[in-house]
């Protein structure tokens, strides 16, 4: 147990992003309201977020910009910095997860003008009334 | 010409992308005419199958059989490869000339079904569609092929859900698509990122080099993590069997061309991507050798050939019925390579293009029977061979085709793959597929009986013929599905040189 | 909200930094913590929070739809047209080392500079056309 909780504490991020997918993951299947699922999947992507971003986490490192603070502008090399090749992958992830949450947020608006509603259960029962003999959606 | 050629990989890519900007722009300066966005569509679309086919002639005339193009010229694996082989510029023709073709069907389905406003936008979209597929396609960056995977999945989500106007269950169906697509794409960038911390790079054929340089690469619990994210998350993507559940719904509710358009691309191209990463990133050393990776998906692709096909007998819808004989048919592709022998494969990637034309041709007649009496019910089609007598011909062939009658393309696809079960030593996996074939026949000849042999009810419409544009796009399909049938040796001889290509290593 | 004159006045106060900020974060993507997409972000929560306070028919009177689409849709060919430049110019699709520059480093500052407005401006009007697209009631008033 203690040899678990000691290699537990140099990888803590993996436990953490691991914890926080899983909770986006069990709001989507077990939610019924549709704004619920939406928020779910974007806890979902923040999760894998973290687990590309810690990825690329160097001691001491920071901003691979060359510094130019002094008054005559010149260069300093900063010395050792963060991976930026995660970072820029999970700029382009968290635009595309936005872009997803837009889409699911004006497909769940129709929804919405639809059926009136946008609980799920509720949406199947007005389906089922409708539409008896074929597999609802 | 030269300026062409030099870049034809990236052109590929750009054109669809300009074709759906310059759609938008041109729908903000100019009032939406009836046929001008279609029009622009329909150019855009062409122009891209002509440039395809000239990279698949420099593909085949090369001296390695492989075409680079290095974005931005940064060199070797820091930058973004296009590398474009035989699997590639096979793909590349399936993905370009369904679009064009679809696009040539669309003119009368679309005004038909999606209001006139909006659709510049329609048009524009169904463009940036395409432009993701052609990029996944050709690219040789494993990043790249998430970001162009969104790209196409977030276009079809809104394809999809554009069907409302005729069926408000089409929301649903994108929705539900939505948040699985989502978590499928989510899975394979885990997968992508744990092979990032491996090897420290994107590009798929380094990768592939500083995999095989790992020590101790049986007991390697990262990749094996990263292999079991890949597959789960592919798996969703190219609709495998407990994995397709999405399918069925967002193939009955979208517009009819889109349903042709996604039926016959998207699923490939998962096939496709499903391919890379086995067999060019992770090898098929190590996913068929020295892990059991193939278990796994045998058995999926068993229940995969089996379960979706029962379930297609039992539908009342058309268009839901072709759905799930699509999820039965991908069944068929992942057990060709997942039996990973030449022959195997070569049938994997022929019934790639063979399901391609055949399913997408039935999806085109289906949707000329919506234009024409405004639903796909199988009682709509009581009667309807003497109606509308060309459409259902060439709804009737590609059903055949889906059986593997012999003269049609399903027959060689077929063929080749139980030929792979056998050399293989699966013998009860030839069995389950011949067996499959059975089920097929059954619900193409409870349709062919209801169009052909069953008499008109009474009160139903008197419709003529699909007008000229659709007929043509369908009978595109089924003659190319019945061409390739007969003459099966161009299409043969190219995936046999991509699966030759893939399986390399192998001695 | 009319009767907010709080909100109100600090609206008016706060929107033009809002939009400078986001413009400064945007051109300063190179050096610093920043970029196309966090600037345009913040262009347009600029024009949101205007939206928000004064209604929606005093956010179209600056930004009418139409403008939004056509900037959507010219920020990507600004992009993607950087990259055409770079080919008509001799190079592969965004080489930037080919763009016109005199001292070294000069044209891939170029490049980088105009890919980023372009980013930019898509970002900003589309978050703004969702915002716009959301927030509509069913008659189609604000």
């Amino acid at each position: 147990m203690s040899l678990f909780l000691l290699s537990l504490a140099g990888k803590y991020n993996y436990a953490i992003y691991i914890v926080l997918m899983m909770i986006g993951f069990y709001g989507v299947i077990a939610k019924r309201n549709l704004m619920k699922q939406a928020i779910s999947l974007g806890l979902f992507s923040t999760g894998l977020f973290l687990f590309y971003i810690s990825m690329g986490v160097v001691e001491g490192g920071t901003a691979p910009v060359w510094l130019t603070q002094a008054a005559d502008h010149s260069l300093k090399d900063p010395g050792p910095y963060s991976n930026a090749l995660t970072h820029v992958l999970i700029l382009t992830a968290i635009v595309v997860s936005v872009s997803t949450l837009a889409v699911a947020l004006a497909i769940i608006v129709n929804i919405q003008r639809a059926y009136g509603t946008i609980e799920e259960d509720e949406i199947r029962a007005i389906e089922e009334r409708e539409h008896p003999e074929e597999n609802v959606v | 010409m030269s300026f062409i050629d030099f870049h034809l990989p990236a052109l590929i890519t750009l054109l669809p992308l300009f074709g759906g900007v310059i759609s938008v722009v041109l729908g903000t300066l100019v009032k939406p005419r009836r046929d001008l966005s279609w029009g622009f569509a329909l150019v855009v679309s062409w122009t891209t199958l002509f440039l395809v086919v000239r990279l698949l002639e420099s593909v085949v005339t090369s001296a390695t059989g492989v075409v680079t193009y290095n974005m931005g010229s940064w060199p070797g694996p820091w930058g973004i490869e296009y590398r474009v082989d035989h699997l590639n510029a096979f793909v590349l023709l399936v993905v370009a000339g369904i679009s064009a073709v679809t696009t040539l069907f669309a003119r009368h389905s679309v005004d038909a079904e999606i209001p006139r406003d909006r659709s510049h936008i329609f048009y524009a979209l169904w463009m940036f569609c395409t432009c993701g597929l052609l990029g996944i396609t050709i690219t040789g960056d494993a990043f790249n092929v998430y970001v162009l995977l969104e790209i196409t999945s977030l276009a079809s989500y809104a394809l999809i859900a554009m069907g409302k106007g005729r069926d408000r269950r089409a929301l649903l169906a994108a929705l539900r698509y939505l948040i699985l697509g989502t978590i499928g794409a989510s899975f394979i960038l885990l997968g992508i990122g744990y092979l990032l911390m491996l090897t420290g790079t994107l590009n798929m054929a380094d990768m592939h080099t500083t995999l095989m340089a790992i020590p101790n690469l049986e007991g390697n619990r990262t990749v094996l993590v990263a292999f079991a994210f890949l597959l789960v998350g592919l798996s969703l993507k190219m609709a495998l069997f407990p994995l397709h559940m999405w399918l069925p719904g967002a193939y009955t509710y979208a517009p009819s061309a889109i349903s042709a358009f996604l039926a016959s691309t998207a699923t490939k191209v998962g096939v496709y991507m499903a391919f890379r990463f086995l067999y060019t990133i992770f090898g098929h050393e190590y996913s068929f050798n020295t892990i059991p990776g193939h278990n796994v998906l045998l058995a999926c692709a068993a229940f995969a050939i089996v379960v979706p096909n029962i379930s297609a007998i039992r539908q009342t819808e058309v268009k839901r019925l072709l759905a799930f004989s699509s999820a039965g048919q991908i069944g068929y592709m992942v057990m060709g390579f997942a039996i990973a022998n030449q022959d195997s494969m070569t049938g994997s990637i022929v019934h790639l293009f063979n399901h391609a034309a055949m399913k997408g041709g039935m999806f085109l007649a289906v949707g000329a029977v919506i234009y024409r009496l405004g639903s796909s019910h199988v009682q709509t089609f009581d009667g309807l061979g003497k109606r509308m007598p060309f459409t259902m011909l060439a709804f009737s062939l590609g059903g055949l085709g889906l059986v593997g009658f012999p003269l049609t393309a399903g027959f060689i696809s077929k063929w080749y793959l139980i030929k792979g079960c056998l050399v293989a030593g699966y013998w009860p996996l030839a069995v389950l597929v011949l067996a499959a074939s059975l089920l097929a026949v059954i619900y193409v000849w409870k349709l062919i009986e209801r169009i052909w042999f069953t008499e008109r009810p009474e009160g139903a419409p008197e419709v003529s013929e699909a007008p000229a544009t659709m007929q043509i796009a369908t009978w595109m399909l089924i003659l190319s599905s019945l061409y390739f049938g007969v003459r099966g040796e161009f299409t043969a001889e190219m995936a046999g040189q991509a699966a030759s290509f893939l399986l390399e290593a192998r001695p | 909200m009319k009767d907010q004159v709080v909100l109100r006045v600090i609206t008016k106060l706060t929107v033009p930094f809002m939009i400078i900020l986001g413009a400064y974060i945007i051109t300063h993507g190179e050096t610093g913590p920043g970029g196309g997409f966090q600037g345009g972000v913040i262009v347009a929560a600029g024009f949101i929070l205007y939206g928000l306070v004064y209604g929606k028919p005093a956010m179209h009177t600056v930004l009418p739809q139409r403008l939004t689409d056509f900037l959507a849709a010219f920020g990507v060919l600004l992009y993607a047209g950087t990259g055409v430049w770079c080919m008509v110019r001799g190079g592969r699709f965004l080489d930037y080392a080919v763009l016109p520059g005199a001292e070294t480093g000069a044209a891939e500052a170029l490049g980088m500079t105009l890919v980023e407005y372009g980013v930019g401006i898509t970002v900003a009007t589309v978050m703004i056309t969702i915002y716009d697209m959301i927030s509509e009631r069913e008659d189609g008033s604000a």
